[in-house]
């Protein structure tokens, strides 16, 4: 890994750093620390320049105007509460606007992002500056900016494809986990009524989570537990049966083969929403299946598909069967397909029986492709939101508790965020989520051939 | 001789026979379970008992009537109104949503540059987060951002769909992957921009792949709940069908409106059943790259 990290380095090594600017620019370099793009000016590249000034003036701008008190209030998350005042000359009351920690939290990290973001621009600026001196200084041709903008379609096509997608995540994904990931250090909760004003907490919620003595730290081991043992019920059963499904219906023999994918796949194309929803009603206990199952004297009473703990949790599951296999079913019908039929003729040749083909050349090869899929689908499971709160929303709850007996940390996440309004213990199971999977991902992705050989692909 | 060798055939063809039988039991038994919960929400559509609670699998007696209660009482549910947001919020997202996956699957899989392999594993690590747990940070920078209420909402609907899609780019850079590199380079040779490459070169080459993405992308608005829920409210004017349907099955609408809602859940999954299957050739195919093994 070090070893590719220093190559990686050495490919893109470049002598214009910010470093060799510092060290040996010369005077108008220095000076463009302070007023950006004033070297790539100096060196008639007139519109780089001003853009670099523009951006500069544009931060200074936003800092004085709101920038700084926004830093200033980030340590503090804000004190003032909100109070009725007396207006004499109305004689009304009115309310003065009071602190709204959130608020502060929101714009004091986002005025962290903006100075990050400036400071890359500010690098940039530095060695741009320094560039233009030395190819100046040696004669070489300084790219005018009409060159500039050509080469966005060239070799810096890249830059101009991943600005807009790159400023979306920032914005819409990162921006918003670094600010929920905050707010599991606060006391941000309807707990002691903290929902305006809030304070840092330091690591209190996560000593909360974890203590076992503790009714939150209690349920949560149980969740934990219950989501591992799902995640990997849900990912092995389906990948064994849906691969025994594709391998069925891709046999010599089978007939309309077309004809049966299509019946599996078909609940593909039904959003999943509607079919759980529909899966729900059904199974309640005055749903179709019970009504029937009663109206023919199978059994004597409803069948509890989601009250009792037990039966909640093989419901899930076996109806998120219902909902895996045909992708599964998809997945390695293509793989199927790939597999070069050399192989399968080398080993008949050799008189291989048809277990043994499928344990030598099907699973192997199978396994070698579905790795990285059977890991997104392990992450997928654990973050399988709409199976279960769509088909049993968590229950069977226990009296007195946050989390039922299907909850996953997600569905679990939800509850305590949207109905209980403990936002910094939601986070926290955010976190807890993240880190159990980050742990499984990291250790499997790593040592997968597609992520260690990535230009071996062919 | 021969004889003894015809007997062996004829009784390996019986035995072949049977596990043939038996595999197209299974498979017939499995097909049905499959289909079952979908023909019971077409049959639950057209059936011209009220409420959620019957006692027979097929209806007594059958009526378009919840289909037309669908697109005429708008008073309390308005369903045309919530079809077409959500064809207009599907719309946008879709070619917002395209051109951000393709872009950067390009990137990732084309060109090399510094920040490449630390985007890869940032995106592989932001994947892993909860998606929702971020869904309240995005309703309150929304909601900074002027953009939580009234005329905004379907805007806010088409950002939050499409703003962060630039990371499932995986599927799609897998597929570039499989474009021989030769082509790139024989273009260069000759010339050509890499603009012109990934405009004339790659991109006619991954039809399966952009038909994967451009339908994965329209449909995320109709399937989403959630997001649509947090950030519409209680603000009917905007809702979308999913939420709609949601709605139908709350305690005081279920008993009226079951019956529509598996209407309205027939209408919805036609279209989209419809595209998928169309696709579904691409689907497998973007899937498992562009030249077979």
């Amino acid at each position: 890994m070090k070893k590719a990290k220093v190559g990686n380095n050495k490919e893109f090594a470049t002598p214009y750093t910010v470093t060799n600017a510092v060290t040996k620019g010369d005077f108008i370099t220095k000076l463009s620390m302070l007023i950006m793009g004033l070297g790539n000016i100096a060196h008639k590249q007139i519109g780089k320049g001003i853009c670099f000034l523009l951006v500069e003036a544009a931060y200074i701008w936003f800092m004085i105007k709101s920038g700084i008190y926004n830093l200033s209030m980030l340590p503090s998350l804000g004190w003032r509460e909100q109070e009725k005042v007396w207006n004499e000359k109305k004689s009304i009351y009115e309310y003065t606007a009071g602190d709204q920690s959130l608020l502060l939290l929101l714009y004091g990290i986002c005025t962290v992002f903006i100075t990050l973001a400036f400071i890359l621009v500010w690098r940039e600026s530095v060695k741009s500056s320094y560039q233009a001196e030395v190819l100046a200084k040696n004669g070489k041709h300084l790219k005018t900016f009409k060159e500039d903008i050509k080469s966005l379609f060239d070799q810096n096509l890249y830059k101009l494809l991943l600005a807009a997608p790159l400023m979306g995540i920032l914005v819409f994904t990162i921006l918003p986990l670094v600010f929920m990931i905050a707010m599991a250090f606060t006391n941000y909760s309807k707990v002691d009524e903290h929902l305006v004003l809030f304070d840092w907490v330091g690591l209190a919620n996560f000593a909360k989570i974890l203590n076992f003595g503790d009714s939150i730290g209690r349920q949560f081991y149980s969740v934990l537990g219950w989501t591992l043992i799902w995640a990997v019920l849900a990912t092995g059963l389906n990948f064994i049966f849906g691969m025994i499904l594709a391998i069925v219906i891709n046999r010599k023999d089978t007939k309309c083969k077309a004809f049966w994918r299509f019946c599996f796949v078909l609940s593909i194309a039904v959003p999943q929403f509607v079919s759980l929803l529909i899966m729900r009603s059904m199974l309640q206990p005055t749903g179709i299946v019970n009504t029937l199952l009663l109206k023919y004297g199978i059994i004597d009473m409803a069948l509890p598909f989601f009250s009792s703990a037990t039966w909640a949790r093989a419901t899930v599951v076996i109806i998120n069967l219902w909902v895996g296999i045909p992708y599964t079913l998809l997945q390695v019908t293509g793989i199927l397909q790939n597999i070069p039929g050399e192989l399968y003729e080398a080993a008949k040749i050799d008189g291989a029986n048809a277990v043994q083909v499928f344990f030598k050349i099907t699973l192997p090869y199978m396994l070698f492709v579905m790795t990285p899929y059977m890991i997104t689908q392990f992450t997928g499971n654990v973050n399988n939101f709409n199976v279960i709160f769509l088909l049993s929303g968590g229950n069977p709850t226990g009296v007195g508790d946050t989390a039922g007996k299907t909850d996953l940390l997600v569905t679990w996440l939800y509850k305590l965020t949207i109905d209980k309004n403990y936002y910094n213990l939601g986070a926290v199971i955010g976190i807890m989520t993240f880190i159990v999977l980050a742990i499984v991902a990291l250790a499997t992705y790593r040592n997968t051939a597609s992520y260690k050989d990535e230009e071996g692909f062919m | 001789m021969t004889g003894k060798k015809k007997e062996l055939t004829t009784g390996a063809k019986v035995r072949k026979k049977i596990v043939n039988v038996i595999v197209h039991v299974i498979l017939a038994i499995l097909a049905f379970i499959w289909i079952l919960p979908i023909f019971w929400v077409v049959l639950t559509s057209f059936r011209a008992e009220k409420g959620s609670y019957v006692t027979t699998f097929f209806p007594k007696s059958y009526t378009l009537d919840n289909y037309i209660k669908l697109f005429t009482d708008t008073t309390i549910l308005n369903f045309p109104l919530m079809f077409r947001n959500t064809f207009v919020i599907a719309i946008f997202t879709c070619i917002i949503s395209t051109i951000f996956v393709l872009s950067v699957s390009y990137c990732m899989s084309r060109m090399r540059f510094k920040m490449r392999k630390p985007f890869m594993n940032v995106a592989m690590i932001l994947g892993l987060f909860p998606g929702f747990m971020s869904m309240i940070a995005v309703y309150y920078i929304l909601k900074a951002l002027n953009m939580s209420e009234g005329s905004m909402i379907p805007i806010a609907l088409i950002v939050v769909f499409s703003a962060g899609t630039g990371l499932n780019f995986y599927v799609a850079k897998g597929f570039f992957d499989t474009i021989p590199k030769a082509l790139d380079e024989a273009a260069i040779i000759d010339g050509a921009t890499r603009w012109k490459i990934f405009t004339n070169i790659t991109v006619p080459l991954s039809k399966p792949i952009i038909v994967y993405t451009i339908l994965t992308s329209f449909m995320a608005p109709w399937i989403d709940f959630l997001f649509a829920k947090v950030i519409c409210r209680a603000d009917a004017k905007y809702y979308t069908v999913s939420i709609g349907l949601w709605k139908m099955l709350e305690k005081e609408y279920i008993d009226n409106w079951y019956t529509s809602f598996a209407a309205g859940a027939v209408l919805v999954s036609i279209p989209i059943a419809i595209l998928f299957l169309m696709t579904q050739k691409f689907y497998v195919e973007g899937m498992s790259g562009a030249v077979k093994g």
